[in-house]
């Protein structure tokens, strides 16, 4: 999967948990939560959107590698091989 | 010939306007299917039907205000025409549960903004988009994929577009893959309407505050063994049945409620109703300020997975601004949790005509005292607000101590 398909789904995962995030004023350093006002359940929706659009497990001791939109990328590219 | 009725969306609505019917006269419509789109103040939302039958005549317009309990609709109870003369009694299987009395339907202190109104998008598809039964969440969906929802074969209830039709139907967009840029793509506009939001909790905690003695009691909850409980538990499922310790908490509230009835239920024309099954509340809060409670049905008989479902659906929903009216209703009783950001304690505010609401804190690391040495733990303070007029502080304490037992035998939960 090429950087861009992964965005997409990045983008796709964090809008199902809140349709009114505008992914483009996201800070790609800073924690999403933050940014987004992510609680448990969103982070755990979000896990669970990722989870299934890319068919891979995501153990919850690997949620806090999903923190920022930076981290995302490097940890799903590397799980998505 | 029974009538679908302008429906109570919250004890604080007296009027709604009609702003789209998803069905027209002749169709065939089952219990739970969506018939019409009703805009209160609290947004645009989808209004199901209780009953089986066929809709007979439609009597209110599009973009008609009318009063709570006012009839929108005649529905037959089956496909032969009906006489003129008043339905026989024996016949009688279409109940609109609309019918029931509105004014002391349980107030939901606030309700999900709908972040736009469904119409625009039918009237821009034309008559076929806007005959076609959808949810306003599917034109809205429709609308952003270009998609003319018209031509689409629902699969929702009673053949309504849902969502996933409407994504079906656009594909995947080739043109969408090679935009440079895809994380920079902002969905769609949103119009905020937190003044009526604002409102309705204004309402409901003007009354609350005005008509309820609360009395308020606290307790300090040991989360150590919920917490090694939930880390053993999510270690060994896949993430959809993973579960957050809000869930665990909401279970505690209702198998204790098992044993504390005066705090499960209404006060209502000066006396205390008992609930018809122990439904808890969930506050949740929004994004764009403001928050609402649905209700978790028998949450006391379902299991902790089949919870954190219902639980994740509402929460879910609810921020997208896409409750249905059914789950508006809001518990017995309510639970509100601070979550992880938040500070110790809560001091909640009942829910009129609820009697009582408990609240979590946000977790923290504290000592505590163990087998008499000081250890660090992470501990969680519970509270209690209860209406004095139906419960006293000693019964709410020793339910308050219920809660907090059960949440040390997570096995139990």
């Amino acid at each position: 999967m090429n950087a861009t398909d992964l965005d997409r789904v990045i983008r796709d995962a964090l809008i199902s948990v809140a349709p009114d995030l505008d992914v483009a004023d996201l800070e790609p350093d800073e924690p999403i939560r933050d940014q987004a006002d992510f609680d448990s359940m969103d982070t755990l929706n979000f896990a669970i959107a990722l989870s299934q659009a890319l068919s891979v497990d995501i153990p919850e001791a690997d949620y806090a590698k999903l923190a920022s939109l930076s981290e995302c990328r490097r940890y799903l590219a590397e799980r998505t091989g | 010939m029974p009538e679908f009725l302008m429906p109570s969306l919250g004890a604080d609505m007296t009027q709604g306007t009609l702003v789209e019917w998803a069905v027209k006269p002749g169709d065939r419509v089952h219990r739970g299917d969506v018939v019409a789109v009703v805009e209160t103040s609290k947004g645009a939302i989808d209004v199901e039907i209780f009953s089986d039958g066929i809709i007979d005549q439609l009597l209110v317009p599009e973009g008609t205000t009318v009063p709570v309990g006012e009839p929108l609709a005649l529905v037959r109870s089956d496909g032969r025409p009906e006489p003129e003369a008043p339905a026989a009694p024996a016949e009688a299987p279409v109940r609109p549960v609309t019918r029931e009395p509105a004014p002391e339907a349980p107030a939901e202190p606030a309700v999900p903004v709908e972040p736009s109104t469904p119409a625009p998008a039918a009237e821009a598809r034309g008559e076929a988009a806007a005959r076609v039964r959808a949810s306003p969440a599917a034109r809205r969906r429709a609308e952003e994929l270009d998609v003319d929802i018209g031509k689409l074969q629902g699969t929702g209830p009673g053949g309504a577009v849902v969502i996933a039709d409407v994504e079906q139907a656009s594909g995947p967009g080739p043109a969408e893959e090679e935009t440079p840029n895809p994380m920079g793509e902002k969905p769609r506009a949103l119009t905020e309407a937190p003044g009526d939001i604002r409102e309705i909790i204004a309402a409901a905690m003007t009354r609350s505050k005005r008509e309820i003695p609360h009395y308020y009691l606290s307790n300090w909850v040991d989360l150590a063994p919920a917490n090694g409980w939930l880390a053993d538990w999510n270690d060994s499922h896949p993430v959809e049945e993973r579960l957050i310790p809000g869930v665990l908490m909401i279970r505690a509230v209702a198998l204790a409620l098992e044993r504390f009835h005066e705090f499960n239920g209404f006060f209502r024309d000066g006396k205390f109703q008992p609930g018809d099954g122990i439904h808890v509340g969930a506050a949740i809060s929004l994004r764009r300020g403001g928050l609402v409670a649905p209700g978790l049905r028998d949450a006391n008989k379902r299991s902790l997975v089949e919870l954190m479902t219902a639980f994740r659906g509402l929460v879910a929903r609810a921020r997208a601004g896409r409750l249905k009216a059914s789950e508006m209703a809001g518990g017995t009783i309510t639970v509100s949790s601070l979550g992880e950001q938040g500070v110790e304690e809560v001091y909640p505010v009942i829910y009129s005509p609820q009697v009582a609401i408990v609240g979590f804190g946000t977790p923290s690391e504290r000592p505590w005292v163990v087998e008499g040495r000081v250890e660090p733990r992470w501990l969680v303070r519970v509270s209690l607000a209860a209406d004095h007029r139906v419960s006293d502080g000693h019964r709410g304490a020793l339910f308050l101590e219920a809660v907090t037992h059960l949440l040390q035998e997570p096995d139990s939960l």
